[in-house]
């Protein structure tokens, strides 16, 4: 276990006044809260950071503690000891580090009775902070990544995540794109006092496994067309995300040239009943090996012109 | 009007802690709805999200109304922007595949 050094996470000496200590942390706890960095795990430690450094120093007794054993951290059981036969000799009743007053921010509202303070702290300090109002807090909001395929979204599917050991049951809706961020409310960290639970906000990654190119509810995909096909006309085999299909060609059909099939996109999120459409381009291929008599054929086409 | 989804300004105040005053200056500022259903205060359940990040801001960082107010526009050009760039980036893909 790390010793950590609190003066430096809040910037400040360690002669820093109370108030100095109180500005300090004012300061970094609006450039990382969690609320003004949402999606932010880094701002979101840091701030859990700035709270265990905020709760020690500017609590007089436990900075003394910290100032005294902070980086022998191991003997604060004993600093503990000595305190409380000092306690009773003396026949004052003091409890622990419930000194109240509280100023500025309630850390209670990130975890459940300290439950987010490192372990250095925990070993120091135990479990919990100070006593705080009882004032019910929402839990933290949980951040988690989905990886589907194209193939995956291209129709709403259900699947069982396992969140801090629970399992939830999710509908993910046909069409979503590849970044988008659902929250499912209620799932995330659980409230202090009472408070209501937090959301959980799942971002999907949508790996593209397949031919096709997505742009929105639109695909696109390229066909290679023989040369007699794209002169003379005919019919090519496509894919499409729901099986193979048969299109005409158009004779004298040109390189590069897309054709739109309509409804054969992905689906739009959250309208079932719509499709985007799938725009195929033909990639005209030129004989190659052409035989003797190929190429006498050609020349006298070339001719005819 | 239907109130299913409508949570009582009161109770909502007596739960977290705040003053009626308080949500009656972000309301002012537009920043929240309230709804009066025979004369008495809701605020949709749609606002709850919204509403307890202000009042985080408010308690934890001590930010008066007018900065609730800068930094909530501020996040929502902020989110816009997250959309944006995630639609772009997503179209660069498309031509990258290519």
């Amino acid at each position: 276990m790390a010793f950590i050094d609190y003066y430096k996470i809040l910037g400040v000496e360690k002669t820093a006044s109370e108030k100095d200590i109180k500005n300090a942390y004012r300061k970094l706890a609006r450039k990382h809260h969690p609320d003004l960095n949402p999606n932010d795990a880094e701002a979101n430690k840091k701030f859990q950071q700035l709270n265990e450094a905020n709760e020690v120093l500017s609590d007089p007794e436990k900075r003394k503690k910290y100032d005294k054993y902070g980086e022998n951290w191991q003997h604060g059981e004993e600093y503990e000891k000595h305190a409380q036969q000092q306690r009773s000799q003396s026949g004052r009743q003091q409890g622990g580090f419930s000194s109240g007053g509280t100023q500025g921010f309630d850390f209670e509202g990130f975890g459940d009775g300290g439950e987010d303070f490192s372990d250095f702290f925990q070993s120091m300090f135990g479990g919990s902070g100070r006593s705080r109002s009882q004032a019910k807090y929402r839990g933290q909001d949980y951040n988690a990544e989905l990886n589907l395929s194209l193939k995956d979204v291209s129709e709403t599917h259900k699947q069982t995540l396992t969140v801090n050991n629970k399992q939830i049951r999710i509908t993910i809706p046909a069409g979503i794109e590849n970044g988008q961020t659902i929250k499912i409310a209620g799932h995330g960290g659980p409230g202090a006092n009472g408070g209501p639970a937090g959301d959980l906000y799942i971002t999907f990654t949508v790996a593209n496994d397949s031919n096709f190119r997505r742009s929105g509810a639109d695909l696109h995909s390229t066909v290679k067309l023989d040369l007699y096909t794209a002169v003379l006309g005919g019919e090519v085999t496509v894919d499409t995300l729901t099986g193979k299909v048969k299109i005409k060609v158009k004779p004298e059909t040109q390189n590069g040239t897309k054709v739109k099939l309509k409804g054969k996109g992905m689906p739009v999120y959250k309208k079932a009943d719509e499709s985007g459409d799938l725009y195929v381009t033909y990639d005209i291929q030129l004989p190659t090996n052409l035989t003797d008599k190929q190429k006498e054929l050609f020349t006298e086409l070339s001719k005819s012109e | 009007m239907a109130t299913a989804t409508l949570i009582s300004t009161n109770d909502f105040c007596t739960w977290h802690q705040v003053e009626y005053t308080f949500i009656h200056s972000l309301h002012d500022a537009g920043l929240v709805e309230i709804r009066i259903v025979d004369q008495a205060e809701y605020i949709p359940e749609t606002e709850l999200q919204k509403l307890e990040k202000m009042i985080r801001l408010h308690r934890e960082l001590d930010i008066n109304i007018a900065g609730i107010e800068a930094i909530t526009h501020l996040l929502e050009r902020v989110e816009n922007m997250h959309e944006e760039m995630r639609s772009l980036r997503n179209r660069l893909r498309l031509y990258g595949e290519e």
